[in-house]
């Protein structure tokens, strides 16, 4: 099947694609949801080292991939509408940055109640935790640089410029426990394999997953939200508005 | 959770809590979104 990725770089035809597949990416999102939750909450054993505490893993890791994922997602729309202009473009970018900021949040905050009873405390400055600090901060002045520009060009330009400058953090954040001496653990799946349990990988995959959709759902319910204000004297959006009844 | 239920359920639940806030103000973000740009759009097409 050949799927035309440049026709929906046109907001009239991203707003009813999104719309279409909502229902689909929540429903995915809900039941992935509901098994990852439930296989890392009660059906994965009780780890040798750590007791329960270690379940705090299965939201931790997806949290933080997410983080960094939807970064490079970010910024690779910020990079497409600086160099081809492209309105779709920038307002994807727009629609993914608050999502990131929330996983970037979550996974510092779940990292700290995981932190607390292993390692004695709930903040440490070191490589890992201050890169992925830095990464939240990197998404909040984004979001910042775009609402304090009135123009809205000016503002799209400004946030991809500086979404792109910040994303050699990304690689920092994910060697960071290789470069550096840090409290936080080396990584346990990389790309040559897992040292995990499949027990244990899976609930923590199946969140993964569930997280993306999750994204995906948020991402499209923003960027409809951003077309149809920046789009609203297109004939197609007065028509849907009419149609509102 | 053998004694580091505060820690998991402090974890868990704030995520859930999150997640769920971000989705609920999308949506009143979208509805509120739509009856502003309904409104203005009856506006304009009684002036013109």
């Amino acid at each position: 099947m050949a799927i035309h990725w440049t026709k929906y770089s046109a907001p009239s035809a991203f707003y009813p694609m999104a719309g279409r597949s909502l229902p689909w990416l929540a429903a995915g999102t809900l039941l992935l949801t509901a098994v990852g939750v439930y296989m890392g909450l009660f059906s994965a054993p009780t780890d040798y080292k750590q007791g329960e505490a270690y379940r705090i893993m299965f939201i931790h890791v997806p949290a933080a991939w997410m983080s960094m994922w939807l970064y490079i997602v970010m910024a690779a729309y910020a990079g497409l509408g600086l160099v081809y202009n492209t309105r779709m473009a920038h307002m994807l970018a727009a629609a993914t940055a608050p999502t990131g900021a929330i996983f970037a949040f979550l996974a510092l905050w779940t990292g700290a109640f995981w932190g607390r009873p292993m390692w004695g405390a709930w903040w440490v400055w070191d490589a890992r935790l201050t890169s992925e600090l830095i990464l939240f901060f990197l998404y909040l002045g984004v979001m910042a640089l775009r609402a304090a520009i009135d123009d809205r060009q000016r503002a799209d330009r400004a946030s991809a410029l500086l979404a792109l400058v910040g994303v050699v953090n990304v690689p920092i954040i994910y060697f960071s426990v290789k470069w550096w001496n840090t409290l936080h653990q080396g990584a346990t799946i990389d790309f040559s394999g897992s040292k995990m349990d499949r027990s244990m990988l899976w609930p923590m995959l199946i969140l993964t997953v569930a997280f993306w959709l999750y994204s995906f759902v948020t991402i499209f319910l923003r960027a409809r939200c951003e077309i149809l204000e920046r789009e609203r004297h297109a004939e197609w959006v007065g028509e849907l508005l009419d149609n509102r009844g | 959770m053998g004694g580091y239920g505060l820690y998991v359920w402090g974890s868990y639940g704030v995520v859930a809590v999150f997640l769920a806030l971000e989705l609920i103000f999308l949506a009143r973000r979208k509805q509120a979104l739509l009856e502003r740009l309904t409104a203005l759009r009856e506006m304009e097409e009684d002036k013109s």
